[in-house]
């Protein structure tokens, strides 16, 4: 594949690195975003990255909340004097 | 009350300020899983968090009348749950805390590693319990520097701005942080999925 016949620029992909972030939450510019993409075109290790480092955003957005146990709930309330208020 | 998600505009400030115990009480149910959220990260241990999140109530319900709403109410909260989890930290490891340390993931650090490609495995067979586990633990792992501004940002939900404003840094540093988190958590979750991907193989 793409990688095995192109050049791979090590040092392009280590200039990139430090935008990822910017790019996949949508805030690069235009020319850093076409930027990217051509990279990407061609290099295959650095689609990868990008692909698993917006993955591994989106999963933690979606399943990393940590939700208070009912239980440690009812104790909060009772600390605050609040268990009149407890929702139910 | 129960039959509807509270919002901000829920929240009668005057009232609060009077210690009023129904403005309070709806403070504590619009954040409570969100401070706890915090507090668990940071601490990660449910017992401690859950005493952070009953001390930071009792400090915010004290501080209410100097709350001069200049903040968002959202972020004072955070800010103040942090101090308190932070607090905690610094008691259970007096030598390895400070908020001042540098940042020990250096560039090098930041080199990817792992080119397993997992992004478009199917997601329901990815989150098995195991998995939603193992990225708590990878959080975990995270240096204490890093994993507040991952929480806030991209598990929270906060913009850079309120992220800069509750941890009392710069917003270039919260962007700085924020990547070097995400691209140690793709590791870690890099490695998981391809020796999960192996054992179905």
């Amino acid at each position: 594949m793409a990688e095995h016949t192109h050049d791979h620029n090590h040092e392009s992909c280590r200039a990139l690195l430090e935008s990822l972030s910017l790019y996949i939450d949508g805030e690069a510019e235009e020319a850093l975003c076409r930027e990217i993409e051509q990279h990407m075109a061609d290099c295959e290790n650095c689609r990868i990255v990008i692909n698993t480092l917006d993955k591994t955003v989106r999963l933690y957005r979606e399943y990393g909340h940590s939700r208070l146990p009912g239980e440690a709930r009812e104790r909060l309330y009772a600390a605050l004097d609040l268990s009149e208020y407890l929702p139910e | 009350m129960a039959d509807r998600v509270l919002t901000e505009d829920d929240i009668d400030l005057d009232a609060l300020r009077t210690g009023d115990k129904e403005a309070f009480a709806r403070l504590v149910e619009l954040y409570a899983d969100r401070l706890y959220n915090l507090a668990l990260k940071i601490v990660g241990d449910p017992f401690e968090a859950e005493d952070v999140l009953q001390e930071a109530f009792i400090s915010a319900y004290k501080a209410i009348e100097s709350f001069e709403g200049r903040s968002q109410l959202g972020t004072w909260l955070y800010r103040i749950t942090y101090n308190a989890a932070m607090m905690r930290l610094r008691k259970k490891r007096p030598d390895t805390v400070s908020i001042d340390r540098p940042v020990r993931l250096d560039s090098g650090d930041l080199v990817p590693r792992q080119f397993f490609d997992w992004c478009c495995l199917p997601e329901r067979d990815l989150m098995s319990a195991e998995a939603h586990a193992y990225m708590e633990e990878a959080i975990q792992q995270l240096p204490d520097t890093l994993r507040p501004v991952f929480v806030l940002r991209d598990i929270e939900g906060l913009s850079t701005a309120e992220t800069a404003e509750v941890l009392d840094i710069s917003e270039s540093a919260v962007k700085s942080r924020l990547h070097r988190a995400r691209l140690f958590l793709r590791e870690r979750l890099s490695e998981y999925f391809q020796n999960w991907a192996r054992e179905r193989a």
